[in-house]
């Protein structure tokens, strides 16, 4: 037995270089996370801090436990913080460069659109169109093989969940229009 | 041998046409899962998971585990023959795994690592057999004091022990502890830190969270990366796996380390990827040729595989008998035991013995059945990694989406898990674990009740953590590990000074 010839090969022609420049570093990431996640921890502190967390005579009241997660959530982003601005890494570790942030948004703003087609058509209209648009849009795939992929895998999914197993899916007007 | 008559019964319940048949369907899909390239073990179980709402509780379970072994077998499959761990907790197998591919030995390799695999988990399923029972009438006894502090336990030896840097493991837990507070107060009935919105008033439910931080994450990370790939083609044949198999008694040593050590720090929340990387050092330590693992060693397979599956196994055990979960796939099936209408805990083992034996039963039969699958399909398997990425990528954000709308067919949810993706994307490019924020999503309120009702009765003391010397003990071992790192430091600190002053005289 001696295949120890390469038998699976698949290529992937539209891969981010790896000399791209850096769109921003880990460093600015990580400060930014920690400030967000600060004025988190401040703001639902205050939320609990108005819901009472003091005690009661039947016990702590409802804010009293997510108040004091609020503190320690506020405290460690502080921290966290703090020994970034401190640690002076010089920007050097890249979070993502431009090649791949590219390629980051060619998933995640199609992602969003069809969560928004979802809102409006239905999500088996908009499985349908997310599928055969991205195959067709960024992998360069024949327009016949996507149209049948996505048909193909959204009407399993159709019967799958709306006739096997009966969990509603939201539905838009083409559905109605069939009476489903 | 009460537990043994009771695992029979399981079996009986197992038997029927159509768990068989769930069980295949869902080995099937689970190494699916754990072949494909941004789909993991948590992932699969999470998306999976809405197909089960309708069916009963046994069924689900059994169907939903077996996806979970499938996914533990299938990792297995793309690190050998293309040096690409499906999973983090194969990172280990492709050390030795790849290299034998590479001198035509993929199928000995790929026969050996199921094999293990199998031998891992049947381990963790005799001690799951036999202690778990043991451990759930010893939980019987705990009142909230003990459930907060066992809780607390969890929390603390994650940060403890984990090994990213503490105020990020502490960060994630918090966030996941306030966010499962998010909605309706169970005790008063009082909105919290719903800022007036009527989408919040439910809360945010654990699953959509998964699906975004696991499904729609994975995928975002997955397109940075160059997804070309170049691998070998591989065929078992009976008579390999009998040669892999008769050579197994030579390795008795080995199987059984790694099998100890994921017990070990599956029931501990060390997880399955560290348990794979120390069978490995391990083994290589212990070797009489430590050179020439890395070079293609059979035993270099055997570790890893055997400690991995082990240890994915053992996390059930916590799981099952004390209702916390030993990872982050255990912590989202506990979040399906919710969903199906069970209560999670020590009473489990009493209210639903055909649930909990039917489950303790199917982890050997899937395992079983799981082997031969896998032995008999791999080129199956292997072959869809030749399905282009861009189809595959739509498709699962399309499950994700069905999933999350399905837990409580709500619009909102489908944004939440997309916001949720987005924050476990730059959550895990900067290094914040995600499975402290799993486990604290899951327990976060039934963690809470604890500890309200545990400071009720006691009338806002907190002496009632150490009230008796079982709440005593699990609370100081808590606050103990919490500062484990601090601990261990000022030890060594303290024998680096005595050490000079002992050699001085």
């Amino acid at each position: 037995m001696s295949n120890t010839d390469l038998e699976i090969i698949v290529e992937d022609p539209t891969a981010p270089e790896d000399d791209s420049p850096s769109v921003v570093s880990t460093h600015t990431i990580e400060i930014i996370v920690s400030l967000v996640l600060l004025a988190l921890a401040i703001a639902l502190g205050f939320d609990n801090w108005r819901t009472g967390i003091a005690w009661d005579s039947t016990g702590p009241q409802p804010g009293y436990f997510p108040f004091y997660l609020s503190v320690i959530l506020g405290g460690a982003s502080l921290y966290g913080l703090i020994t970034t601005l401190f640690a002076r890494s010089g920007g050097a570790d890249t979070f993502v460069t431009r090649a791949q942030l590219r390629r980051v948004a060619l998933v995640f703003v199609p992602t969003a659109l069809f969560c928004l087609a979802t809102q409006f058509l239905g999500i088996y209209v908009a499985s349908f169109v997310l599928i055969a648009g991205f195959m067709r849009m960024v992998g360069k795939i024949a327009l016949w093989k996507s149209l049948l992929t996505a048909f193909v895998f959204t009407a399993i999914m159709f019967v799958t969940f709306d006739v096997a197993f009966d969990v509603i899916m939201p539905k838009g007007p083409i559905e109605s229009a069939l009476g489903r | 041998m009460e537990a043994f008559g009771l695992l029979m019964h399981g079996f009986a319940v197992l038997m029927t046409w159509k768990i068989i048949s769930l069980m295949v369907v869902g080995l099937v899909l689970g190494i699916f899962v754990g072949v494909l390239p941004g789909l993991g073990g948590p992932n699969g179980v999470a998306i999976l998971l809405p197909l089960t709402f309708t069916m009963d509780p046994t069924s689900a379970i059994v169907m939903l585990s077996c996806i979970y072994w499938g996914a533990l077998f299938g990792g297995a499959i793309t690190s050998i023959l293309f040096n690409i761990p499906g999973e983090a907790w194969s990172v280990a197998t492709t050390f030795d795994g790849y290299p034998m591919a590479q001198q035509g030995k993929a199928a000995e390799a790929l026969t050996a690592a199921f094999t293990s695999s199998f031998i891992g988990s049947l381990v963790a399923v005799l001690l799951i057999t036999f202690l778990a029972p043991m451990i759930s009438s010893f939980a019987l006894k705990f009142g909230p004091p003990e459930f907060f502090a066992v809780y607390l336990l969890t929390f603390c030896s994650f940060v403890g022990l984990g090994r990213e840097a503490k105020h990020k493991t502490v960060i994630s837990m918090a966030l996941g502890l306030l966010i499962a507070g998010i909605g309706m107060d169970t005790v008063s009935g009082t909105l919290r830190m719903t800022f007036g919105s009527t989408d919040l008033l439910r809360g945010i439910n654990f699953l959509v969270a998964v699906i975004g931080l696991f499904g729609i994450s994975e995928i975002l990370l997955t397109m940075e990366e160059r997804l070309a790939l170049r691998g070998h083609a591989a065929k078992i044949s009976l008579r390999t796996v009998l040669k892999v198999w008769m050579d197994l008694p030579k390795y008795w040593a080995t199987l059984l380390r790694s099998s100890v050590i994921g017990c070990w720090l599956g029931i501990t929340p060390g997880g399955a990827i560290a348990a794979s990387f120390m069978g490995y050092n391990l083994a290589k330590r212990f070797s009489k040729d430590p050179e020439s693992f890395g070079k293609g060693r059979i035993e270099g397979v055997f570790a890893p595989e055997t400690a991995a599956h082990a240890s994915g196994t053992a996390a059930l055990l916590p799981m099952l008998a004390l209702g916390i979960p030993g990872s982050g796939t255990a912590a989202i099936l506990l979040g399906g035991l919710m969903v199906w209408g069970l209560n999670p805990g020590p009473l489990l083992f009493v209210e639903h013995k055909d649930f909990v034996w039917g489950l303790i039963a199917s982890m050997y039969l899937g395992n079983v059945v799981g082997l031969v699958i896998v032995l008999t399909t791999v080129p199956i398997f292997a072959s869809i990694l030749r399905v282009p990425f861009a189809a595959v990528a739509p498709m699962i954000v399309v499950s994700c989406a069905i999933g999350a709308y399905a837990i409580q067919n709500a619009m909102f949810d489908i944004w939440l898990m997309l916001g949720f993706g987005v924050v476990g994307y730059v959550f895990k490019k900067i290094g914040i674990p995600l499975a402290p924020f799993t486990l604290a999503l899951v327990l976060g309120s039934r963690a809470e009740d604890a500890f309200r009702l545990a400071m009720i009765g006691s009338g806002g003391s907190v002496g009632v953590f150490w009230s008796n010397g079982l709440v005593g003990t699990i609370t100081t071992l808590a606050i103990t590990l919490l500062f484990w790192p601090v601990i261990d430091k000022a030890f060594s600190g303290v024998g680096r000074m005595l050490r000079p002053m002992a050699q001085t005289p």
